[in-house]
């Protein structure tokens, strides 16, 4: 065959353009048939949760448990045993669900010229906020830990990759790290968790663990375990923050309660009776 | 027709095919016993599903509860026939299936599955 090389350059230019043009071509073609046929329905966000209506609080009332100290390890134990907290020695290694705190370290935000001398020595419980905005969420790569439809920040621990980001971006610490095998045994071969509750599992070694507002007891009916460990005291009120009529709302109506860390903007569920 | 380096040559096919059915000599008369599926010894005969669709898909299942339970917090039981079962696991498949060993191991073992449950999920204690 006897092509000339400037015919041949022009095939070739040609083709060349057509090889990278039509497809695109097509597809904007075939894009216009499916937008034209199909509207512009729109999907929900990806991961929205489809909202109960619920939005699960607490009121935790101070002085309570300053009336009554005993109460403060009471709630930590009931809380430990139904999930298989593990405590390990070293505090570096804590897990923490729910854990005691002192008013500077719980309130660092508040700033007092002269304050009363006995806020320093009150107890607070301190434990996941159950934020409506929760920055944990909004981190996790995995979607491992989410708001579920009841308002309650969840983790799903199958997959939690434990990055740690969630730790990083809560503003009240509420999140703990397994760096130590849950199970395992101190130098003394005392195991972790004293005392295992069969109905609930542990966790593994690399990830992260948190509160979780006893998601499970609320199915059943119950109340977390912290709250009816000092439901005689009406220490703790627990409730849905969206029916009017529940005690909860009626409390928070009636007493003057504080949020830890308001101007984080996380909006948290969990309230303080000072 | 002659070989030439005949010794090496040979000798270097019998090393490589050695190294190439490695596995199944390493593997030969293991004692691999095939799984002898049992009915639960509470006596209970019927399960969520049928045999069949359990032996093939109980992976697809669980995580199925899984993500009802824990994402969409629907933790309701089941009722099936009349008998109701806990979406769960360790609350709900182990209450008949009481053996992790005979239950779990047995199959997972044969077939070199090695799920990660029980890295948190309690196994129910061996009673036999």
């Amino acid at each position: 065959m006897d092509v000339k090389r400037r015919k041949f350059l022009k095939i070739a230019g040609l083709s060349a353009i057509a090889g990278v043009g039509a497809p695109s071509a097509l597809n904007m073609l075939f894009k216009g048939e499916v937008q034209a046929s199909g509207g512009h329905a729109q999907e929900p966000a990806h991961g929205a949760a489809v909202q109960s209506g619920k939005r699960y609080g607490m009121v935790i009332d101070v002085k309570k448990f300053d009336e009554h100290p005993a109460l403060v390890q009471k709630c930590i134990d009931a809380c430990n045993s139904t999930h298989n907290v593990p405590q390990f020695p070293n505090p570096k290694d804590e897990i923490k669900w729910i854990w005691k705190e002192t008013y500077e370290h719980a309130f660092p935000e508040h700033s007092h010229y002269k304050k009363n001398d006995k806020i320093h020595d009150l107890p607070f419980l301190i434990l996941c906020n159950h934020c409506d905005d929760p920055p944990c969420v909004r981190v996790c790569p995995t979607k491992a830990t989410f708001k579920n439809k009841d308002g309650i920040v969840m983790m799903d621990y199958h997959r939690c990759i434990g990055c740690r980001f969630c730790m990083a971006a809560c503003p009240y610490g509420a999140r703990s790290f397994n760096w130590r095998d849950p199970r395992g045994k101190d130098e003394h071969e005392n195991p972790f968790i004293k005392k295992t509750n069969p109905e609930f599992p542990t966790r593994m070694r690399g990830v992260v663990e948190k509160c979780n507002f006893c998601a499970k007891r609320l199915k059943m009916g119950l109340q977390p375990a912290c709250v009816e460990v000092c439901a005689e005291q009406k220490a703790m009120i627990f409730g849905d923050m969206n029916d009017k009529n529940s005690e909860i709302s009626k409390v928070l109506r009636e007493k003057f309660t504080i949020q830890r860390k308001p101007t984080v903007g996380s909006n948290p569920s969990v309230f303080y009776i000072i | 027709m002659r070989l030439y380096d005949g010794g090496k040559i040979i000798a270097g096919l019998v090393i490589f095919i050695g190294l190439l059915t490695f596995p199944i000599w390493w593997n030969h008369g293991g004692e691999k016993s095939i799984p002898n599926p049992e009915k639960p010894k509470n006596g209970s005969t019927e399960c969520v599903k049928d045999v069949e669709y359990m032996r093939t898909t109980h992976m697809k299942l669980l995580n199925d509860w899984r993500d009802e339970v824990v994402r969409d917090g629907e933790r309701k039981d089941l009722v099936i026939q009349g008998l109701t079962y806990e979406k769960s696991l360790q609350n709900g498949c182990m209450k008949c299936h009481a053996s992790k060993k005979k239950f779990c191991d047995e199959c997972h073992d044969f077939t070199a599955v090695k799920p990660y449950c029980w890295d948190c999920h309690i196994q129910p204690e061996e009673t036999t």
